[in-house]
């Protein structure tokens, strides 16, 4: 049983670094600026589970604090950014 | 020796299926965001791992924290019904912001909408 959570919690790391590497990608390449911020919001969300994750195999509560921030501020961004493209300034 | 390595049989199951889940579901949403071709076929694919990508992550957390802490330990559920709550606000905020850069450019070719010359052209 060891083994089938070890082989679970490397798994679900290793896909949670590789959508992080996409949403990289995507932010890279992104043709247009709404790309990018897309891609800004898929890296938050994937980032936030990856330490969720690592604060389980850790055994450590402070990882989970930094999830919650994580996801607060990836929410506060995304919303300004695409306030930004909409209006061309964040604050009216 | 963490918390983990206690976990009885019963419970490792749906935590090791769980995470298995909520991570293929958010590399495959990573995945479409590479792959899609326009912007409003990208704008969905981030969703899957924001809707049950997060849920299953957040749950198997909350089981195996829950037997961890020997109490039941709800505090992934802030996470949860926060993302749940704002990915919506923010990717039809993203996609209207898109949706308007776009019609100003002109290219509304990608957004299934014809532009005013082309109402005119066909009548």
């Amino acid at each position: 049983m060891t083994t089938l959570i070890w082989l679970a919690f490397s798994y679900a790391q290793f896909a949670l670094a590789l959508a992080c590497v996409f949403a990289a990608v995507r932010i890279a390449l992104g043709p247009r600026a709404q790309d990018r911020v897309l891609g800004l919001d898929a890296l938050y969300i994937a980032t936030m589970l990856l330490f969720v994750v690592t604060g389980m195999r850790l055994g450590t509560p402070f990882l989970f604090e930094a999830a919650l921030v994580i996801a607060v501020g990836g929410f506060v961004s995304t919303v300004a950014l695409a306030k930004y493209l909409l209006r061309g300034e964040v604050i009216e | 020796m963490t918390a983990l390595d206690t976990l009885p049989p019963w419970l490792v199951v749906p935590v090791a299926l769980l995470l298995v889940l909520g991570s293929t579901l958010t590399l495959l949403g990573a995945f479409g965001l590479v792959h899609l071709k326009s912007f409003y076929d990208r704008l969905h694919a981030p969703t899957l791992g924001t809707s049950w990508g997060t849920a299953a992550v957040l749950l198997a957390s909350t089981l195996a924290w829950s037997w961890g802490q020997d109490r039941v330990f709800v505090h992934e559920l802030v996470i949860g019904i926060f993302v749940l709550v704002t990915t919506p606000v923010t990717l039809m905020l993203l996609g209207r912001a898109a949706l308007q850069r776009d019609r100003a450019a002109g290219n509304l070719k990608d957004v299934g909408q014809k532009s005013a010359e082309s109402w005119q052209n066909d009548k």
